[in-house]
């Protein structure tokens, strides 16, 4: 099967003397749930945001299904329509209604209707639990409605991926759940999710594999039991012992 | 001593010539102002652009127009440029002069708007598949207006005022007219406080403008309004 992300030796530094992803490579198949996990500033925000060409790398090689995204030549604008992401902070347009937020990508980048964007919109909002908010504001919704917000509005591209950048940690503890939820529920339909998360009960119940990176570098790339049972790496190890103490 | 006219005073409240002076004064701020809003919005993009030479440009230019006194601007255009060659009417001249400046101003407060909009908002934009124009117009703009009309706003308002500069070199607006009746009728106090008024009438409308202007751009930020609108 053709894979739906790859990641070939990708480097990226910042400035000329911060390497901050080293030879980075990895392969997501439809279908695949990825999660990816390491302490902070080991480069996974960095490395997500390569996927869809937000930060550009300086070596190696990066595509999506047949596009590819390193080289230069891509339209990036119309690759990232295809791929959603999801990010820590929500990120949704505070100027614009629910509905708005949903619609713009649509009606703006795919050229659907208005009214074709609206349905859809609809559909979104039941499916992620928000029905009753289409004409509220952002910042009158709590953290996990806006994070579903910002979920319906990736999906609302139909995209073949979807990219989570740590989705769940800016929300108080007791709103985690109801966006792991519509994350699980994406996952059991078949969705290519990448998700960079320390939620390791998400990771036990969805990921397919779950990636470890420290320092810039992909330290272990695992099928979910065995990265649970016996990680390969002392760092994994010791990473490990430390989330999963509180 | 002469005293207080009220017929004079009523006579000029309603006199064409001074009417008219005041839509002169108008016109050149409209004029100034959206001119200087389009340059300024290229003065700034320049300045933010990673390329040096134009950030450069931008930022010399700033420097040069906002550190002289306009006076002494539209002097050097009108008064001190044919002495090369170069030739403006009074109309010109007063509305180049008007125009660098706000184009000044204006690129520092776009500037300072443009900066205000997080970085997220970026990368949510792009992440949908916005192209960079796309993310300016739907996404970064409106957001910065939010931000940008209240000193535009004060601008404005700054600009129906400093209009009465270009006086100086016989720009026929508002105090320009006055000074010319004053000449003929001596009516000093009444012309002047007729003069006053006029520009209070057209900064107080302004004023009311700015204010709808206002709460347009702030939709989404304020939940009490928000939820009131709503019902
Ligand atoms: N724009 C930037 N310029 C320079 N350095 C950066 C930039 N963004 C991130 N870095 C640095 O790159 C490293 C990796 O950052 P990154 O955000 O990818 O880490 P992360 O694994 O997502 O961390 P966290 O768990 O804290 O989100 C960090 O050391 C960070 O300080
Ligand atoms: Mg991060």
């Amino acid at each position: 099967m053709q894979p739906m992300i790859v990641l070939e030796d990708v480097d990226k530094w910042y400035g000329s003397n911060f390497q901050v992803l080293k030879s980075c490579s990895l392969t997501v198949s439809p279908g695949e749930v990825v999660v990816i996990c390491g302490p902070s500033g080991s480069g996974k925000s960095t490395l997500i945001k390569c996927v869809n060409g937000l930060e550009p790398v300086q070596g190696g090689r990066i595509t999506v299904k047949d596009m590819e995204v390193t080289g230069g030549r891509t339209d990036l604008p119309k690759l990232r329509s295809h791929v959603g992401m999801v990010f820590q902070h929500f990120d949704l347009f505070p100027h614009m209604t629910v509905t708005e937020n949903i619609c713009i990508g649509q009606t703006r980048v795919l050229g659907r209707s208005q009214a074709e964007a609206e349905a859809k919109t609809a559909a979104l909002l039941e499916r992620v639990g928000m029905s009753g908010h289409a004409h509220k504001y952002p910042i009158q919704l709590s953290g996990g409605q806006q994070q579903r917000i910002a979920i319906a509005r990736a999906l609302a591209m139909d995209p073949i991926a979807l990219l989570f950048d740590e989705p769940t940690s800016a929300l108080d503890p007791e709103m985690i759940n109801e966006v792991l939820d519509v994350m699980v529920e994406l996952a059991k339909e078949g969705m290519t999710m990448m998700v960079v998360t320390h939620e390791m009960g998400f990771a036990r119940k969805v990921a397919d594999r779950v990636v470890f990176m420290d320092g810039g570098e992909v330290v272990e790339d695992s099928p979910k039991d065995a990265f649970f049972a016996s990680p390969k790496s002392q760092r994994a190890v010791d990473f490990l012992s430390k989330i999963l103490a509180h | 001593m002469k005293g207080w006219n009220w017929d004079g005073f009523f006579d000029y409240l309603t006199n064409t010539y001074m009417l008219e002076g005041a839509a002169v004064t108008l016109g050149l701020t409209i004029a100034a102002m959206s001119l200087g809003l389009v340059a300024g919005c290229v003065v700034a993009l320049m300045r933010m652009s990673p390329f040096r030479v134009l950030s450069s440009i931008a930022y010399f230019y700033t420097w040069l127009i906002r550190g002289t006194p306009l006076l002494v601007q539209l002097i050097i255009i009108y008064t001190g440029l044919p002495q090369l060659g170069i030739k403006f009417s009074v109309l010109e001249s007063t509305l180049i002069g008007l125009v660098i400046n706000e184009a000044a101003y204006l690129s520092e407060i776009i500037r300072a708007g443009i900066s205000s909009v997080p970085k997220g908002q970026t990368n949510a934009a792009r992440a949908i598949g916005m192209t960079e124009i796309q993310k300016m117009r739907y996404i970064i703009a409106p957001q910065a207006a939010r931000i940008i009309i209240p000193p535009l706003g004060n601008s404005v308002n700054g600009c129906l005022k400093t209009t009465s500069i270009a006086s100086v070199i016989s720009m026929e607006e508002l105090l320009r007219r006055t000074q010319v009746l004053i000449q003929e009728k001596f009516m000093v106090l009444e012309l002047f406080v007729v003069a006053a008024l006029y520009y209070l009438v057209m900064t107080t409308v302004w004023d009311l403008i700015q204010r709808r202007i206002e709460r347009h751009f702030g939709r989404g930020y304020d939940i009490k309004a928000d939820t009131a609108t709503q019902r």
